[in-house]
C-alpha cells in the first residue's frame, strides 16, 4: 500500500513526492517523542526505499506544526541514564540516515514549530514557513530549564552563525516568520498552505542532489566559524554573560554553551553525541525538574483554574466595576477591557477617572508602535472603559474591585455605597495588599460575597494574582475570583486571610533578614551581591528602598504582631534609619544614594554605622539566612493553612516576589537544599541567630520521615 | 650541587604591533640572535651545551612546533643541541631558568641555555586559543575573567585609585628612561637583519616624555569588556564584598605588548672550570604558588614568601626585587603584602615602560637584576611574576 496513516502521521504521495503529514490523533497537539520519531523514521525510510519517489515533504495536518517535546515524559525520573542516552543516540542515528539518504526533504511548516517541532525540520534540507503573524518558530527549551536535544543545539549555529545561534538557544527566543527568514532559521516564506506546498514541490524538483550544511565541507558558518576572531570573542563573551545571567544556578545555559563549544569543532555525528550526553544530564538535574514543575505544569494548572472550588458554576463577567482610578485601578481596567469586559472606572473626580483610563491609551499606543496591536483594536478596547464619579452605573456589574487608598475608613465608606446599588448575588472584591479581608468584610452586608483580589504592580506586567479568602467568603466568590483572574490571563493562587496574606508576609522576611545581617556587621555590598548570586532579582536592601523603609514602619505600627519579636527588632532599625533621613529610593536616600543620572551607590555611612567587616560571616551562611528564612515562612503559611498547596506557595514566591525558579519556589527550595539538611541548618540558625529560624513541628516530622516537601499535600 | 648562572643576555624589545621594529624578525630569529651572541661573547665551546629550554606562551603559528629546537638548530651550535619549549604563561622565562637549575642541581645535566622568546607582533596573544577562557566547563565554574579584569579587581579590592596606579606607571617610565640614558642595560644586544644591519638598538617602548597628566587622560581598557561581556558581574560573584568594579588600568599603566628574546647560561661548577667561565650568580631558591584564578594575579607575594622560606631567608635579606609590572596593581599589591619599599623594587623600571614579551620576561628580569646588583655591588635579588590562571613564580639569586 503506497499511502497509510497511523496514530502519528499520514503518508501520501503526490506527483512522485512523499508527503509525511504529522497528525498525532491521540494528543492535544503534535509532540516530539521517542514513539513519534520511530514512526516518522519508518515513513521516511519507506520514501527513501521507493524508487518512484523523488523527495519528501514533511508537514502537519494540525493547525500547529508541532508544539515541542513531551514534557510529561521529560519530567519523569530517568531510571538509567545509559538507556536514555542510547535512546537519544538512536533518534540521532535515525534522523541522520534520513537526511543523508540522498533524497531532498523539505519541511513545509504550516504552523507553530517550537522545540522538538523546529528540530524535526532541521533534519530537512529546506524549510518553508507560512508567513502569518501568529506563527512562530524557535527553540524555547532553555526557558523550562532544558536544552534542545533533538539536534537543535548542535545544528542551529551552522544556520544562524555562532553568535545569533547562542542568543536564540540561551534565551529560548521564539521568532516570527520574517525574523526567522532573516536569521536563517528558514529558507523561504510562503503566503499560505497552497503556496507552501507548491514551493516545496518545486524545490524538490529543482534540487535532486542535497547535502546538509553540517555535512558540506565547502559550507562556511555565517560570521565565521569557531576559531575565527568573531567565534573566539563570541564564546568568551558568552561565558561571561551566561555567568552574569545565571550566576551558575541554571545548568541548561551552561550545557548549551558547552555543546556549541565542544560540538561545533567536530563532525556533526560526534556533535550530536555530545549533545545527547548533555541532554541526558540536563533532564536529570533538579533544576530542570523544578523549573518544569513550577514554571510549566504549575502555571498551566493554575491558569486552568486548579484552585477553583469544584462544584461551583462558571461565573462569567461581562461588566466589571473598579473603584479608584489610581495606578492599580488603571491597570486593572486595562487588563480587564483587554479581555473583552466592559469596565466602569470610578474616582472622586472625572478628571482623575479619565487619567486612569489614559493609562490604557498609553499602553495601547506603545503596543501599536511595536506592532502588537492595531488602532481599531485600541479604539474598541478604550470604548469598553467608561469613566464615572457616580456609583449608580455599578448596579449591573458582575464584579466590583475596590482599589482605593489603603485606609480602612475610606474602604468602609465605598463598600457600603457600592453595595447599596450592586445586585445581591454579585461579587465585591478589594485589592488591598495589607488590610485583612475579614476586617474589611465587616463593612459588608453580604460578607459571603466579599473577597480579596490582590494584584501586583504594574498590573499589566505582573502575572500573579493573590485571591484572599475572608472568614465568611463563599466558594461562589472564590470561583468568581478565579474565573475572573484566568479570564484576564493571570495566574491565581488562593490564600486564606492572614497578616500580609502570603506574598507580602514571606517577602517581608527577606527584607528583614537583609537588615539583620547589616546590623550584625555584614557589609551591605556582600548582602546585596550574595542575594543576587543566589538568584534573587534584587538585593534585600535595594528592594527595601523600593518599597520604602517608611512602609516597613507603617506596617509594623498599624498591626504589630506579638508572635514575631523579630519584627520589633526590624522596627527599631527602621526608625533609626528614618531618623537619619534614609527613607526610600523615591526620596533619593535609603540604603543607597541615588545621584541624578548615575547608578545608585550604597550609602557610604553604612559601613561605620553598622561597623561592617568583611569577615563577619561566611558567604554560605549569609546566603542561607536570606533564603532559608523565606522558605521557613512559606512553610509556616502552608502549616497554618494560609496557602492551600505546595505548588501555590511555589508559584506565589516565584511570580510574586521573584524567588528563584531553579529551586522550584520557596517551598520546593526545602527539597532543593535537602529537607534534613535544611532542618539541621535552621536548628543551628535558631541557636545562633534567633527563634525566627525555629523549625515547625510538621516540617521536622516530614524530615524525620525522610519525606519530600511535596508529601505535605498528601 | 649548586646551579650557577654564568651569564645572561637579552635582545632589545620592539613594540609588539604592526609598526613595531621587530615585526620583520621571526621569533625563531630573535631567539637565535641571543644564542649566537652568547656563543660569540664567550667563545663558547658549544659542544658542551646540551639543551635549550625556552619559555614561550603563545605556541602557535611561528612559535608552534617547539620553537626552542628551531632556535637551537638555527643557532649553529650543532645537531647535538636539543630544545624544549615551556609554557607557564608569564612565568615561562623564569620557569625555564628554574627547571634548568633543577636539572643541574640533580646532576642530570651540566650546561643548559635557559630563556624565553615571544613575538607578540607576529603571534598575537590568544592565537593559540584558550581552554580555560573559552571552554564553558572551565570558564563558568571557575569564575574566569580576562586578566585586565583581574588587575582591576585587585585595585578595587585593595583600594588603589586611578591616581595611585598612574603614579606608579609614571615612576616606571622615569626609572627606565634614567637607566637607558645611563647605559645600565649592559647585557642587552641590538637585533640585526640578515645583512647585519641593526634593526633596533634600544628598547622601543620607553617614553621619557611621559607625564602624569598625559596618563590621566587615557581611557580605561577593561571597562567596556567588564560591562558588555558580563565579566564585572563574574568578578563580583566571586568577590561579593566589591560593590562596583573600579576600572583603573589602561594602556599606560599596564605592561606594554612587545617582541624580544633572552637567555641565560646555567651550569654546574665543574663545567665552568672546564670551559674557563666565571659564574656570576647562583640560584638559591625557586618557588611557585597557586592562587584563586579569578583575581589571578596575586601570586608574587606568596610565591616569594615560599622562596624565602626555601632559602632560609627573610624579606630583609633581599637587596633588590624585580616584580613584573603586568599591571600597576600587581607590584603595588606585592609591596603592600610584603612591606617592601618602592625604592627596592624595579629600580630600572619595569614592563610598563619596557614591555612584557610574555615568554621571555622572566629571563629578562633576571638579567636586569643581575646587572643592577653588580652595578650597585649588592648580593641578593628576588625575581617574581604573576601568572595567568592564578599562579605566582619567584626565584632568589645570589652573587658568587
Amino acid at each position: 500500500m503506497s499511502t497509510y496513516k497511523n496514530d502519528y502521521l499520514e503518508y501520501t504521495i503526490e506527483d512522485n513526492i512523499a508527503i509525511i503529514s504529522v497528525n498525532q490523533i491521540n494528543e492535544p497537539a503534535n509532540l516530539y517523542s521517542f514513539d513519534f520519531i520511530h514512526h516518522f523514521y519508518e515513513a521516511g525510510q519507506k520514501a527513501l526505499a521507493d524508487n518512484t519517489i523523488k523527495g519528501i515533504i514533511v508537514t502537519s495536518s494540525r493547525r500547529m506544526f508541532m508544539a515541542g517535546g513531551d514534557l510529561r515524559m521529560l519530567s519523569k525520573p530517568i531510571e538509567d541514564p545509559k538507556v536514555f542516552f542510547d535512546g537519544m543516540m538512536e533518534i540521532h542515528k535515525k534522523m541522520r540516515s534520513l537526511e543523508t539518504g540522498g533524497k531532498p526533504i523539505v519541511a513545509a511548516i504550516n504552523g507553530i514549530a517550537l522545540g522538538g517541532g523546529y528540530e524535526l525540520t532541521l533534519n530537512c534540507h529546506h524549510r518553508i514557513l507560512i508567513n502569518h503573524p501568529k506563527i512562530k518558530i524557535g527553540l524555547p527549551e532553555s526557558k523550562v530549564g532544558l536544552l534542545p536535544g533533538g539536534g537543535g543545539t548542535a545544528k542551529l549555529p551552522y544556520l544562524t552563525g555562532i553568535q545569533k545561534g547562542l542568543t536564540y538557544l540561551l534565551q529560548g527566543k521564539e521568532l516570527r516568520p520574517q525574523q526567522a527568514l532573516a536569521d536563517g532559521l528558514v529558507n523561504e516564506l510562503a503566503t499560505d498552505k497552497e503556496d507552501m506546498m507548491l514551493k516545496a514541490k518545486q524545490w524538490i524538483e529543482q534540487n535532486p542532489n542535497v547535502i546538509q550544511p553540517w555535512d558540506n565541507k565547502k559550507y562556511r558558518i555565517p560570521e565565521g566559524g569557531f576559531w575565527s576572531p568573531t567565534g573566539v570573542q563570541t564564546i568568551i563573551g558568552a561565558n561571561g554573560n551566561v555567568s552574569k545571567m545565571t550566576h551558575g544556578n541554571y545548568p541548561a545555559q551552561r550545557y548549551i554553551l558547552s555543546i556549541v563549544h565542544d560540538g561545533i569543532q567536530v563532525p556533526i555525528d560526534r556533535a550530536l553525541e555530545i549533545e545527547a550526553r548533555y541532554f541526558t544530564k540536563i533532564v536529570s538535574t533538579k533544576e530542570a525538574k523544578n523549573i518544569i514543575r513550577t514554571g510549566f505544569f504549575g502555571i498551566q494548572a493554575a491558569k486552568k483554574g486548579k484552585s477553583r472550588p469544584k462544584d461551583q458554576a462558571a461565573y462569567p463577567i461581562k461588566k466589571l466595576g473598579i473603584l479608584g482610578a489610581g495606578m492599580m485601578g488603571a491597570g486593572i481596567a486595562y487588563v480587564s477591557a483587554k479581555a473583552g469586559m466592559d469596565v466602569i472606572l470610578k474616582d472622586t473626580t472625572l478628571d482623575l477617572a479619565e487619567r486612569g483610563k489614559s493609562y490604557s491609551k498609553k499602553l495601547l499606543d506603545k503596543a501599536i508602535s511595536r506592532n502588537r496591536s492595531t488602532p481599531e483594536k485600541a479604539t474598541a478596547l478604550l470604548e469598553r472603559i467608561q469613566t464615572t464619579t457616580e456609583v449608580q452605573p455599578f448596579h449591573d456589574c458582575d464584579l466590583v474591585i475596590e482599589a482605593v487608598f489603603e485606609d480602612p475608613n475610606l474602604k468602609d465608606k465605598v463598600t457600603k455605597e457600592t453595595e447599596a446599588v450592586l445586585s445581591e448575588d454579585k461579587i465585591y472584591a478589594s485589592n488591598t495588599s495589607t488590610i485583612p479581608i475579614t476586617l474589611l468584610a465587616k463593612s459588608s452586608a453580604r460578607p459571603e460575597n466579599f473577597i480579596g483580589i490582590h494584584f501586583f504592580s504594574p498590573v499589566d506586567k505582573m502575572p500573579l494574582v493573590e485571591i484572599i479568602v475572608g472568614e465568611k467568603t463563599s466558594d461562589k466568590a472564590i470561583a468568581a475570583a478565579v474565573d475572573y483572574t484566568t479570564t484576564i490571563g493571570k495566574i491565581p493562587i488562593v490564600v486564606n486571610d492572614s497578616r500580609g496574606f502570603y506574598t507580602s508576609r514571606c517577602f517581608g522576611t527577606y527584607i528583614s533578614e537583609g537588615m539583620f545581617l547589616l546590623e550584625e556587621g555584614v557589609p551591605a555590598a556582600m548582602i546585596e551581591n550574595i542575594a543576587r548570586k543566589k538568584g534573587m532579582p534584587v538585593g534585600p536592601l535595594a528592594v527595601h528602598d523600593e518599597v520604602t523603609i517608611t512602609l516597613s514602619k507603617h506596617v509594623y505600627e498599624s498591626n504589630p504582631d506579638p508572635k514575631r519579636p523579630y519584627q520589633k527588632r526590624l522596627h527599631k532599625l527602621v526608625l533609626d534609619l528614618i531618623e537619619s533621613g534614609r527613607t526610600s529610593k523615591k526620596d533619593g536616600a535609603g540604603f543607597y544614594d541615588y545621584p541624578k543620572g548615575e547608578k545608585k551607590r550604597l550609602w557610604t555611612d553604612l559601613q561605620e554605622k553598622y561597623n561592617s567587616k568583611y569577615d563577619t560571616l561566611d558567604e554560605a551562611t549569609i546566603a542561607k539566612r536570606l533564603l532559608h528564612f523565606q522558605a521557613l515562612e512559606s512553610f509556616r503559611c502552608l502549616d497554618e493553612g494560609v496557602i492551600r498547596s505546595v505548588i501555590d506557595g511555589d508559584l506565589g514566591s516565584v511570580l510574586g516576589w521573584g524567588f528563584p525558579i531553579y529551586t522550584g519556589g520557596s517551598l520546593s527550595y526545602i527539597d532543593y537544599v535537602g529537607i534534613q539538611k535544611f532542618v539541621a541548618e535552621c536548628d543551628d540558625f535558631a541557636q545562633r541567630f534567633g527563634e525566627r529560624f525555629t523549625v515547625p513541628d510538621r516540617l521536622r516530622a516530614l524530615a524525620e520521615a525522610n519525606k519530600s516537601i511535596h508529601d505535605f499535600d498528601k | 650541587m649548586e646551579a650557577y648562572i654564568y651569564d645572561a643576555l637579552r635582545t632589545v624589545r620592539g613594540k609588539g604591533n604592526k609598526k613595531g621594529a621587530l615585526m620583520g624578525n621571526t621569533p625563531t630569529d630573535l631567539a637565535t640572535q641571543v644564542l649566537v651572541a652568547l656563543k660569540d661573547k664567550h667563545d663558547l665551546d658549544v659542544t658542551q651545551v646540551e639543551d635549550v629550554m625556552l619559555g614561550c606562551v603563545t605556541q602557535a603559528k611561528d612559535q608552534a612546533a617547539n620553537i626552542a629546537k628551531s632556535a637551537a638548530q638555527q643557532s649553529g651550535y650543532g645537531d647535538h643541541l636539543c630544545g624544549v619549549s615551556l609554557n607557564r604563561f608569564c612565568g615561562s622565562g623564569l620557569e625555564a631558568i628554574n627547571q634548568a637549575a633543577a636539572y643541574i642541581k640533580a646532576g642530570f645535566r651540566q650546561l643548559i641555555i635557559a630563556g624565553g622568546v615571544e613575538s607578540m607582533s607576529r603571534v598575537p596573544m590568544g592565537s593559540d586559543g584558550a581552554g580555560f577562557l573559552m571552554d564553558p566547563a572551565q570558564a563558568i565554574s571557575g569564575h574566569i575573567v580576562p586578566q585586565g579584569i583581574s588587575a582591576d579587581l585587585i585595585a578595587t579590592k585593595y583600594g588603589y585609585s586611578r591616581e595611585d596606579v598612574d603614579k606608579f606607571a609614571y615612576e616606571s617610565q622615569m626609572r627606565a628612561s634614567h637607566a637607558e640614558s645611563n647605559n645600565y642595560f649592559i647585557s642587552r644586544i641590538p637585533v640585526k637583519d640578515i645583512n647585519g644591519i641593526n634593526v633596533l638598538n634600544t628598547d622601543e617602548n620607553i617614553r621619557p616624555s611621559t607625564t602624569l597628566e598625559g596618563l590621566t587622560k587615557l581611557n580605561p581598557s577593561f571597562e567596556a569588556m567588564g560591562a558588555m561581556a558580563g565579566f564585572d558581574a563574574v568578578a563580583i560573584d566571586r568577590y561579593p564584598e566589591v560593590e562596583v568594579m573600579n576600572h583603573v588600568h589602561h594602556a599606560g599603566n599596564s605592561s606594554a605588548i612587545v617582541d624580544g628574546a633572552a637567555c641565560t647560561l646555567i651550569g654546574n661548577e665543574a663545567i665552568g672550570k672546564t670551559l674557563g667561565l666565571k659564574p656570576r650568580f647562583k640560584i638559591r631558591a625557586a618557588a611557585i604558588y597557586g592562587t584563586d584564578p579569578t583575581i589571578m594575579l596575586t601570586g608574587p607575594a606568596p610565591a616569594s614568601e615560599k622562596a624565602l622560606k626555601q632559602a632560609g631567608m627573610t624579606i630583609s635579606d633581599i637587596d633588590l626585587f624585580e616584580v613584573n609590572e603586568a599591571f600597576a596593581s600587581v607590584p603595588m599589591l606585592f609591596m603592600e603584602k610584603l612591606g617592601v619599599d618602592h625604592s627596592k623594587i624595579n629600580v630600572n623600571g619595569g614592563a610598563i615602560a619596557l614591555g612584557h614579551p610574555l615568554g621571555a620576561t622572566g629571563c629578562m628580569l633576571t638579567g636586569t637584576l643581575m646587572d643592577e646588583l653588580e652595578r650597585r655591588d649588592l648580593n641578593i635579588g628576588l625575581v617574581t611574576l604573576c601568572i595567568g590562571g592564578g599562579m605566582g613564580i619567584a626565584s632568589i639569586i645570589e652573587r658568587v
